[in-house]
């Protein structure tokens, strides 16, 4: 093909290319390459495996199914390693469509580790206010929360017992989208009442969070499928974000060959005349 | 008076919740906890009013047979749907097996996750058409794309180890201080707006119609 006609590409081609390429990973499952964790997800792991069994923690799982494929890996996995390490989860949203995401987590974990609701994790739900939410929390969580998604006082809920502002927590593990989410969280939370905190964000979010994460202000980054697939191997249970990665690794290399592609089909453009 | 009364509450609102910020004493602290409640209740009633907007703009462009009438149409059937369901189950609308989940997991979601998806065959096609090397920068750029792209995926780790180790620093050096500044500089800013605004030098929020 001459680089002139590569100009005239129609773009459904490109899609079909694409489409091929993120379908045929997920539909046979073979295996390019080993996924080897950044010091970013070994610093998320670390913050809950350094915490004492049975520690609550609090997590935040701000997001919405439109960044299910990226953040839901995220948040199962960090479920999942926190009931491994029997730690108590009060959970919660800021994202109105973001609830029963967090209930699917719960409930899939929990029912793998044998975990009640109420008595080993709550789902409070969300409260719209985004940092005023977060601000409250600080002075009291059951007056900023008085009930959990299913209705039931919080006073009534066993893994509330004692729970009355950030003091109460060990860790907070945030799951975002953009906003409100991590940045907020630290702007309100860890600089006002020094929580730690670790967070798992959308890929193309996660440079924002860079500063933060050299200052110390986050204990560890998971970003976008990548970073949930790095974290999966961490807690040796591959799942959701690991069977991504093949389809995502052949899609950037497709990215990236399709802009020396475009930069080919333009050299060979021969230059307009004069009128 | 149209202006001062209400350059004069952000005054006193916008001092005692800055002091509030930083002043832990419990007379300080039950007032700026009662003011955080009283805007988490007004935000919270401003969807009811977003929601009644929505209606009223729809219904009116529905009933005018406006230009893509049929997809307002839709949103409001999705809208009135939702809604209409959520209340009927009262509070069993959170239930794993209830009416309002199912739509949830089998409609809203997939619907959601898919416009996001449709992203990668979007920047397949850009990365093809727009993306021009014509400079010496627009080149940088370009390495500093495909570095990133190989790189922070696992094939770029098969390829050479180095291409992970160059897109981390890319991140962490340049892109870090880069963004530093930035968000430096957005903090000055919204620090100087917010002084602006509690001094009554900002008065946009009040140049509405009858403040003249």
């Amino acid at each position: 093909m001459r680089l002139e006609s590569l100009a005239r590409l129609d773009r459904r081609w490109i899609f079909l290319a694409v489409g091929l390429l993120v379908m045929l990973p997920l539909g046979f499952g073979f295996h390019i390459a080993p996924v080897e964790p950044s010091p970013r997800a070994r610093g998320f792991f670390d913050a809950i495996e350094k915490l004492p069994e049975g520690s609550t923690v609090l997590l935040a799982g701000d997001y919405d199914p439109s960044t299910i494929a990226e953040n839901y890996p995220m948040h199962l996995a960090a479920a999942r390693h926190l009931m491994r390490r029997n730690m108590k989860i009060i959970a919660l949203a800021l994202y109105p469509a973001g609830p029963p995401l967090t209930d699917q987590v719960l409930h899939l974990v929990g029912a793998e580790f044998g975990k009640q609701e109420g008595i080993d994790y709550v789902n409070l739900g969300y409260k719209t206010g985004n940092e005023l939410v977060m601000s409250s929390m600080g002075s009291s969580i059951p007056r900023t929360f008085p009930v959990d998604r299913r209705g039931i006082a919080v006073s009534e809920i066993p893994v509330m017992k004692g729970i009355h502002n950030y003091e109460q927590f060990s860790l907070l593990v945030n799951v975002s989208a953009g906003f409100p989410g991590t940045k907020e969280w630290v702007q309100q939370v860890v600089s006002r009442y020094h929580l730690p905190m670790v967070a798992g964000v959308t890929a193309v979010s996660a440079p924002e969070y860079y500063p933060y994460l050299q200052t110390g202000q986050l204990e560890g980054l998971l970003g976008g499928m990548a970073g949930a697939a790095e974290y999966e191997a961490l807690i040796q249970r591959p799942a959701l974000a690991m069977r991504g990665m093949d389809a995502q690794s052949l899609a950037h290399l497709f990215i990236a060959f399709m802009i020396i592609l475009g930069n080919l089909a333009f050299l060979g453009k021969k230059p307009a005349g004069r009128a | 008076m149209k202006r001062e009364i209400p350059i004069l509450i952000t005054l006193v609102t916008g001092l005692f919740c800055l002091i509030g910020f930083f002043v832990p004493h419990p007379y300080v602290r039950l007032l700026y906890d009662d003011i955080q409640q009283w805007v988490i209740v007004i935000v919270g009633a401003t969807y009811v009013l977003g929601v009644a907007n929505l209606l009223r703009i729809n219904l009116t462009q529905v009933s005018q047979k406006a230009p893509d009438w049929p997809y307002k149409l839709v949103l409001l059937a999705g809208l009135i749907g939702m809604m209409a369901i959520g209340f009927s189950e009262g509070s069993h609308y959170s239930d794993d097996a209830s009416k309002f989940q199912w739509v949830y997991n089998r409609v809203y979601s997939p619907m959601s996750a898919t416009m996001f998806a449709l992203l990668a065959f979007f920047i397949a096609s850009a990365a093809f058409r727009a993306f021009r090397i014509r400079s010496f920068e627009a080149l940088l750029l370009a390495i500093a794309a495909f570095i990133l792209m190989v790189g922070r995926v696992p094939i770029g780790n098969a390829i050479h180890p180095v291409i992970p180790a160059a897109a981390d620093w890319l991140m962490e050096v340049p892109q870090n201080a880069a963004k530093r500044g930035i968000l430096i500089g957005a903090a000055l800013g919204v620090m100087a707006t917010g002084i602006r605004l509690i001094l009554g030098m900002e008065k946009t929020y009040g140049s509405g119609e009858g403040s003249s």
